[in-house]
């Protein structure tokens, strides 16, 4: 264990100002006026300074902890609600994983604000957009240092309905509002068996943190408890839970069978797709897993390979061959790229599955920075081409956007993994070998060569429609139904030819290229310094001959093989004779009109869901509003007609029994009168009669009274 | 008590009873005069002289004599055709027998009326001018009082009213 | 019977009288004369309570008697002063038709 741990250093117990920057920064904006642009811009984007120098204090000071002693888990736990004798804590941890998410997030996130700062400069809700940012900022922060269950949930919920506010942030299109619902119901679905799953856990181990000096239940005590449960069907109480928990990143993270949010979520404006479904966001869920990583592997026959993992591997698999198909038919530049993540974050599932977290996570890592460079790059590129969107309307566009095109295509290399220099190259490497390695099949490992083969080929086909031959578009201003018209202010020829966007756009895209390349070289296996900061182990010197250890050499060929290939049918198809206009069918189309229909119509998954649950819900909402009206509603208006006949009843009651006695009592009394009346006739002797019998009573009384 | 106590008695409840029963007036005034004559007979016999004869001058002479000069100013002296007692007479008569009887009843059943029977009391004048002039002299003014405004009260009620008529 | 109670008896026997006189009798003069009759049947209790009773020398039961003689005579004045007036405005000393009083 840490030998510090009885008293934690500052960053330690400081490690929630981190997210409260930008959550401080979102509150500011959220009561500012849309006119108060420049103190939403400082607040947003200065906060996001601050956590990243934060973030980067906690980065520098994991590095300096010795690696001798074990893990590194440093908590702060801050007990939350307190139930009798149990009760739900909150804390934060910092560890490897949590000090490398901390720095790529809040650097990539400042990048992304700066860079917003030039796309959403025209548009009327500039601050609305700035406070979302914030909050999402803050949501993703907290996910990323938590150390419950619970507090990752309530991050996690609170990054859903930032997602949401961005998807939907032009709520006035009836498509992005569409949009933004679909993503959110779809993530919800996932979060309900993240829910569960929590729900489980807490009830089988007790506790939701995951680290709590030897409490925890990531840790080795609740682990074994967890894993020597059974539940019904003979599956492990820590199979179950991971699964369910799983379920929450399939949903986040748009692994098949949820993932039809994903590619609908290009709604929103650039920067969002950058931020959101690149970088962040869509990463949680890789981050979720690598997270409860030691859950997931509990309980197996071998470190590193159990049921919940495999089942990691295998969605991943799919999901990566699956959103690499559709991807090779699309026409939208921004669809393109996220059926890319969705592919992606497949191979990240993978290499979680069958490598373990530093492969996966090193694929995170490096696939935020130059996926964020993609989507920025297509950002710039859109709104060169004054907001057109479609692929096919673009073309040679090197020509008049120098520096979005070299950043763009280092971009894409590192996404296909063009060898040696780019970063995406040796993080797919590191997956391909880890399923290469994998003894419970060999499936994923062709599987994710096929992948890569298809990355490389539609990036290719992408480059090769936008930035090569001739330009399609017209130069009339083509509105494109997918964004508003944003009128630009900056000084560009009125005719409609494509410009280059400001350096507040264009400079982030440099650094991000930057990164792009020089990332790649942490983790090569000649000097594997990032994996061994994952896994906390002394790093060893730079030696190449690692590179060609246990089968590296095997790997390394065949994916550069399998890049070349698709490189290579990409320029083939594409980039030797360009489209020469806008209505040009596709090449494969030609060849292959049915193929290409299904991959493009994305196999079709949208209508099944429309066609199957979305029915199914529809006819029981159906169901419910008539039950509602006719039975909960029947029995109100039963119970009101009741009330209603004890009210006439009363009613009833009240004239006839209440008035009426009360009339017949008055009437008695009148004719009480009238009769008593009748004593008074006038005639005196009758008075004289009567005062005579009252004497002779008075007498009788007083005599025989006293008498007695 | 002697005969002419009894004799009196008998002389001033037939006075009284033919006071009530005459059809004329007149006649009954004249009855209840000879009834007051009896009383004043009794008084005699018991022994209040005085009494008996200020029962005399006041009650024959006055009392009497003004009922008849109040029968002769109301002019209803015979009446023949209308009956002579009014409705429901039965009613009164069953009164009066019921208010006498229970008082006899009283009486005669008290313990006050089995006293001894002291001797005849001797009473003088002299003495009773001096008790009225002494003790009661506060009542004698009133009473002066009393007449003298019920004599100017019945002046005024029975005066003419000038302009009418 | 002692003489006291005689002469009880014999007052109240005269008061009956009186009484059902002026009970029954329609003219309202000879209402005042059972009224005075009654009146006299009382003066008899007097003056049979002083001769019978313990302390005549005190002539309490005369001067009673004095007193309520006088009195009689003043009401009987007053009360045939207001038959008069009556007569001459009503027409009739007929009780029966002296209702204006009725409730």
């Amino acid at each position: 264990m840490d030998p510090s741990h009885a008293a934690n250093a500052a960053i330690v117990t400081h490690l929630w100002v981190i997210p409260a920057f930008p959550l401080l920064a979102a509150g500011i904006i959220a009561v500012t006026r849309q006119s108060g642009r420049k103190l939403a811009t400082v607040c947003a984007v200065g906060s996001m300074v601050l956590a990243l120098i934060l973030s980067l204090v906690a980065f520098g000071w994991v590095l300096g902890r010795d690696r001798g002693g074990g893990e590194l888990h440093a908590v702060q736990n801050i007990p939350w609600l307190q139930m009798g004798s149990q009760s739900l804590d909150l804390g934060w941890v910092l560890d490897p994983l949590t000090a490398v998410m901390l720095v790529m997030v809040s650097f990539v996130g400042l990048l992304i604000f700066i860079y917003s700062i030039g796309y959403m400069a025209h548009d009327p809700n500039y601050t609305r957009f700035f406070g979302f940012l914030a909050l999402f900022a803050a949501a993703m922060l907290g996910v990323v240092i938590a150390n419950s269950l619970l507090f990752l949930f309530i991050c996690w919920e609170l990054v859903g309905l930032a997602s949401y506010l961005l998807i939907g942030f032009w709520f006035e299109k009836p498509s992005a509002a569409a949009a933004a619902k679909k993503a959110f119901i779809t993530t919800r679905i996932g979060d309900m068996g993240l829910f569960l799953g929590m729900l489980w856990l807490y009830s089988s181990s007790g506790t939701l943190l995951f680290y709590d000096h030897g409490q925890g239940c990531l840790e080795v005590g609740a682990l074994a408890k967890l894993a020597g449960q059974t539940t019904l069907v003979g599956m492990a109480v820590s199979t179950g839970v991971s699964l369910l928990i799983f379920c929450g990143a399939i949903g986040k993270s748009g692994q098949v069978p949820l993932h039809v949010w994903l590619p609908d979520a290009m709604e929103g404006p650039t920067p969002v797709s950058a931020l959101i479904h690149a970088a962040t966001m869509v990463a949680a869920g890789v981050f979720l897993v690598a997270r409860v990583y030691p859950l997931m592997a509990a309980g197996g026959p071998a470190p590193g390979v159990s049921t919940a993992l495999t089942v990691v591997a295998w969605v991943g698999v799919i999901t990566a061959v699956f959103a690499a198909c559709i991807a090779v038919a699309q026409t939208d530049i921004k669809r393109i790229l996220a059926y890319s993540t969705v592919s992606q974050l497949g191979f990240m599932m993978l290499g979680l599955g069958v490598g373990g977290v530093a492969v996966g996570m090193f694929h995170l890592i490096t696939h935020a920075f130059f996926k964020a460079l993609l989507f920025m790059g297509a950002g710039s590129v859109i709104h060169g081409v004054h907001e057109e969107q479609d692929i096919r309307r673009m073309g040679g566009l090197r020509r008049f956007m120098p520096v979005t095109f070299l950043t763009y295509a280092v971009g894409m290399m590192a996404l296909a993994g063009v060898p040696v220099f780019f970063a995406g190259f040796w993080s797919k490497d590191g997956i391909l070998h880890a399923a290469h390695g994998w003894q419970v099949s060999p499936w994923p490992f062709w599987g994710g060569l096929f992948g890569a083969l298809l990355t490389a080929f539609y990036m290719t086909r992408q480059v090769a429609y936008v930035f090569f031959g001739e330009y399609r578009g017209a130069t009339r201003r083509a509105s494109s139904a997918t964004a508003p018209a944003v009128s630009d202010g900056h000084h560009e020829p009125h005719d409609g030819t494509p410009h280059e966007s400001p350096a507040v756009m264009t400079g982030p895209l440099a650094i991000l290229a930057f990164f792009a390349i020089g990332l790649g070289f942490i983790g090569t296996p000649a000097w594997p310094w990032f994996q061994s900061l994952l896994s906390w182990r002394p790093v060893d010197h730079l030696e190449l001959g690692r590179l060609f250890e246990e089968g590296g050499a095997e790997t390394m060929a065949l994916s550069i093989l399998v890049v070349a290939v698709g490189i290579g049918a990409g320029w083939w198809l594409y980039g030797r004779r360009p489209a020469s206009s806008a209505t040009e069918l596709d090449v494969l189309e030609r060849h292959q009109p049915a193929v290409f229909r299904v991959l493009r119509e994305k196999f079709y998954v949208d209508e099944f869901y429309e066609a199957t649950f979305i029915r199914l819900n529809d006819r029981w909402a159906w169901f419910c509003v008539t039950l509602d009206n006719w039975v909960w509603g029947g029995l109100v208006l039963v119970i009101s007609y009741l009330v209603l006949g004890v009210s006439w009843l009363d009613r009833l009651f009240d004239e006839y029994v209440v008035n009426g006695g009360f009339d017949q009592g008055c009437r008695g009394i009148m004719r009480g009168g009238t009769s008593s009346s009748k004593l008074q006739d006038g005639n005196t002797q009758t008075y004289l009669r009567t005062i005579g019998v009252a004497l002779t009573a008075l007498l009788l009384l007083l005599t025989w009274g006293c008498h007695q | 008590m002697g005969t002419a106590f009894c004799i009196a008695a008998l002389l001033t409840l037939l006075g009284g009873v033919g006071s009530m029963c005459f059809r004329n007036l007149v006649h009954c005034a004249f009855a209840l005069a000879v009834s007051f004559v009896g009383l004043a007979a009794c008084y005699l016999l018991l022994g209040a002289e005085f009494v008996g004869f200020a029962q005399v001058l006041v009650y024959v002479g006055a009392v009497a004599i003004l009922i008849v000069i109040a029968m002769l100013l109301t002019r209803n002296i015979e009446s023949k055709h209308e009956p002579l007692v009014a409705g429901g007479w039965v009613m009164g008569v069953c009164v009066a027998v019921l208010a006498s009887g229970s008082l006899i009843l009283c009486v005669v059943n008290s313990s006050v009326v089995q006293g001894p029977v002291s001797a005849r009391p001797t009473m003088s004048t002299r003495a009773l001018g001096e008790q009225l002039m002494g003790d009661y002299v506060m009542a004698l003014e009133g009473i002066g009082l009393l007449l003298t405004a019920s004599l100017i009260g019945a002046v005024v009620i029975a005066l003419r009213e000038k302009e009418e008529r | 019977m002692s003489p006291l109670a005689q002469c009880l008896s014999f007052s109240c026997l005269l008061f009956g009288v009186g009484l059902a006189g002026a009970l029954t009798r329609r003219n309202a003069i000879l209402v005042l004369v059972g009224i005075e009759l009654m009146l006299n049947a009382a003066n008899l209790n007097f003056i049979a309570f002083w001769r019978f009773g313990p302390h005549p020398e005190q002539l309490t039961g005369i001067l009673f008697a004095i007193f309520s003689i006088g009195i009689a005579a003043a009401e009987t004045a007053v009360g045939l002063a207001l038959i008069i007036t009556i007569y001459r405005h009503r027409g009739s000393t007929n009780l029966d038709d002296l209702t204006s009083l009725k409730g």
